[in-house]
């Protein structure tokens, strides 16, 4: 008995593994080998965070509108969250103490002092400033607020006295949009451009391969900015919006291109392509049916990372004055209005979103690694 | 060929060269118009501009010698006469004018340029003699604890572009020191004529401009050349050097890194542009008197002689880099003259 049984067990093991691997479709074996990736994974938590907060639920979760001006709270340091009081009383609930303004003696300077007789308890789910979500849906409810009189500005206030915290929200609505906008752009020119030319070849491939040589001889930062500059002045600010996407994918639909050709010429001579011909498929259906879907995974990864380039695009422009333009707010706008040295050495809060570009780019890259990794799952079976 | 052997065409170093340059003059040609239509887009110029506001205050006397340079340069006539105007005194040194300045555009553009190509240079070295070594490091301990603190850094520095650096380091040194970190020059020398002291004050001051903009440059190279060297560390003739009982080292850096270094050169041919970018963006938040803070003034003013001479200087540097590190390429690794 024992030997035979081992065997057939063996042997059941052996098939239910392969059943396991067969039952697998092919974006199920990806998503298996990148949650392996701790990095990556991490790093596409963090973006969805980012994109839930400052993309969708932006109105919800800063604190105050993007425009609300505290007069009485100008280039205010940040308030620190406390637990313990100045007593060294524990609370439960957070609270920040309020501002009470000094002028410096020496060099006759605003400054910001905590007032520990005034203690603000941070609250959760209050209503305060009135919004149209979306520009729709009309509601006055923030994640958090504090009791009337208070103020919450966890990063500090701007010149104007505009909490950073919810600027900073508000401009990754732009920020973190413009490269998903941007990279559609680029992936529409650079998929078909890449796919044309890597499945017909000949004159065609070597006019579109020429061109990209070409675009890319161009040092992109110079060119933006200069296309840039061509912006008329009296645009209104959605209309610079798509210009300034329409700029940087200009540059940027090359490299997706060149990817994208590669990976077709590899797949122009697999066997069942030549079967799909044999049994007569149209150049369409080829590609459509069985060129496009077999990229898919390649065109997103070259996507994802592009994506860092386009956001560090716009943040440059904008930085420079030559992007997007106030009122509309990105984190480029946010870092120009912090650029006189002198003011920002007064209040070094106004540099807060170097961190969030920083990061964003960051993630995006880690994100963008793992796909890449994980887009062969077949490598490591 | 005679040698019937190898029925491969090998092209030799010369035929590429001129097969190279050959290439080159209708790629200058169109770089140069391309060059002239971006600067052109924004409606309006300069000159008319400043008629119309002379005009106001009636000014006539200015305003007669504007109007003799909007004829000497056509502004009024059609845009490819107005490129044919440009390109072929271009071409013979006369750059035109800057409006702005009423000075000619080589008077400015010259030492400026000069300075943005000795910092380019400088960076491309800098990230050479950190991230080969680095990349070595990496490669040779993978895994290592070295190993994941370096890959953290180079993923870190590779999200980092060098004017938000820049920003941070000097708010930062300002705040602490006291010190601005503006210029390239001390006080004393800024208006100072050439001197040997004036260049010993640049390379002093050279050297954080060079970090802040080859720092992200830096830690791509890394990545790279750490991938590089894996892969061909895992080749057949390194397993057979180790076996014929070569010493770690020799094989490293004697048989290794020879093969490993060459995708690096035709690298630095593609990075130029990047670090050309980056430098300009560092510069315009430094202040450094490089092309940078001057060819986005020039925008902004539509100063067009003055943005495009820069445009066209800059974009003329980036193809003679790319045809250098392509010779450079030819001559370490003989297979890409295969056809």
């Amino acid at each position: 008995m024992g030997i035979n049984s081992q065997v057939d067990l063996e042997q059941a093991s052996l098939k239910k593994d392969k059943r396991r691997e067969e039952g697998l479709s092919y974006w199920q074996l990806v998503w298996r080998k990148f949650k392996k990736d701790r990095a990556a994974l991490v790093a596409g938590i963090v973006l969805i965070i980012f994109y839930l907060t400052m993309v969708i639920f932006t109105e919800f979760f800063a604190p105050y509108q993007l425009e609300n001006k505290f007069i009485r709270y100008i280039n205010a340091p940040p308030q620190k969250i406390r637990f313990v009081d100045s007593e060294g009383k524990f609370h439960w609930r957070p609270f920040v103490y309020g501002l009470r303004q000094e002028v410096d003696r020496e060099t006759f300077s605003r400054v910001y002092k905590e007032d520990t007789t005034k203690v603000y308890p941070i609250r959760f789910f209050v209503r305060g400033d009135s919004y149209k979500w979306l520009g729709i849906f009309p509601s006055d409810l923030h994640l958090i607020g504090t009791d009337a009189g208070g103020t919450v500005f966890l990063f500090g206030t701007d010149r104007q006295g505009r909490d950073l915290l919810s600027r900073i929200m508000y401009g990754g609505r732009i920020s973190l949009t413009i490269g998903l906008v941007g990279v559609s752009l680029s992936l529409c020119f650079g998929s078909v451009l890449g796919i044309v030319s890597g499945f017909y070849g000949g004159v065609v491939d070597n006019i579109i391969q020429r061109t990209i040589e070409f675009l890319t001889s161009f040092p992109a930062i110079p060119m933006w900015m200069a296309l840039a500059a061509a912006l008329p002045p009296d645009w209104s600010s959605i209309k610079i919006y798509f210009g300034i996407t329409i700029i940087l994918s200009i540059i940027g639909w090359g490299g997706l291109a060149r990817q994208i050709r590669g990976k077709v010429l590899a797949l122009r001579e697999e066997e069942y392509i030549l079967a799909a011909r044999t049994m007569g498929a149209s150049d369409a259906d080829i590609i459509f049916t069985h060129l496009f879907p077999n990229c898919l995974s390649h065109i997103i990864v070259s996507a994802t990372l592009a994506i860092p380039g386009m956001i560090l695009g716009e943040t440059s422009l904008s930085f420079l004055g030559l992007g997007i333009k106030p009122p509309m707010t990105s984190w480029g706008v946010l870092l120009q209005e912090g650029q006189n040295i002198r003011t920002v050495v007064q209040a070094p809060w106004l540099l807060i979103p170097v961190f969030f570009v920083i990061v964003t780019v960051l993630c995006f890259n880690f994100l963008g690694d793992g796909l890449r990794d994980s887009a062969d799952p077949y490598s490591r079976l | 060929m005679s040698d019937a052997g190898d029925t491969r065409r090998y092209e030799s170093l010369s035929d590429f060269i001129i097969r190279r340059v050959l290439y080159l003059i209708p790629t200058l040609i169109l770089i140069s118009i391309v060059s002239f239509v971006v600067i052109n887009l924004p409606p309006g110029d300069f000159l008319t501009a400043r008629i119309a506001e002379l005009e106001m205050r009636g000014d006539t006397t200015s305003r007669q010698y504007l109007e003799q340079l909007k004829g000497y340069y056509g502004l009024d006539l059609p845009v490819y006469v107005q490129y044919w105007r440009w390109i072929s005194r271009f071409v013979v040194g006369d750059f035109g004018l800057s409006f702005e300045y009423n000075k000619p555009v080589r008077e400015l553009v010259g030492e400026r340029l000069a300075l943005t190509i000795l910092l380019s240079v400088c960076t491309i070295l800098f990230t050479w003699i950190v991230a080969i070594p680095i990349g070595v490091y990496s490669a040779t301990h993978q895994h290592s604890f070295g190993d994941r603190v370096f890959t953290f850094i180079s993923f870190a520095g590779m999200a980092t572009p060098g004017f938000l650096l820049a920003l941070v380091v000097m708010v930062l040194v300002l705040m602490r020191y006291d010190v601005s970190l503006l210029g390239l020059f001390s006080a004393e020398y800024v208006n100072a004529p050439w001197s040997w002291a004036k260049f010993v004050d640049l390379l002093k001051h050279l050297w954080l401009p060079v970090v802040l903009v080859g720092f992200s440059q830096t830690a791509g190279l890394i990545r790279i050349m750490r991938g590089n060297m894996l892969d061909v560390l895992g080749q057949q003739y390194i397993t057979t050097a180790r076996s014929k009982g070569l010493k770690e080292r020799v094989v490293v850096y004697k048989h290794a890194l020879r093969i490993a270094i060459n995708p690096l050169i035709s690298i630095a041919g593609m990075s130029l542009p990047n670090i050309i970018g980056g430098e300009m963006l560092t510069s315009i938040v430094l202040n450094l008197p490089t092309t940078g803070p001057l060819f986005y003034r020039a925008l902004v003013m539509q100063d067009m002689y003055l943005a495009g001479s820069f445009l066209l200087f800059l974009v003329v540097f980036l193809v003679l880099g790319n045809f250098l590190a392509d010779l450079a390429l030819a001559w370490s690794d003989p297979r890409i003259r295969y056809e």
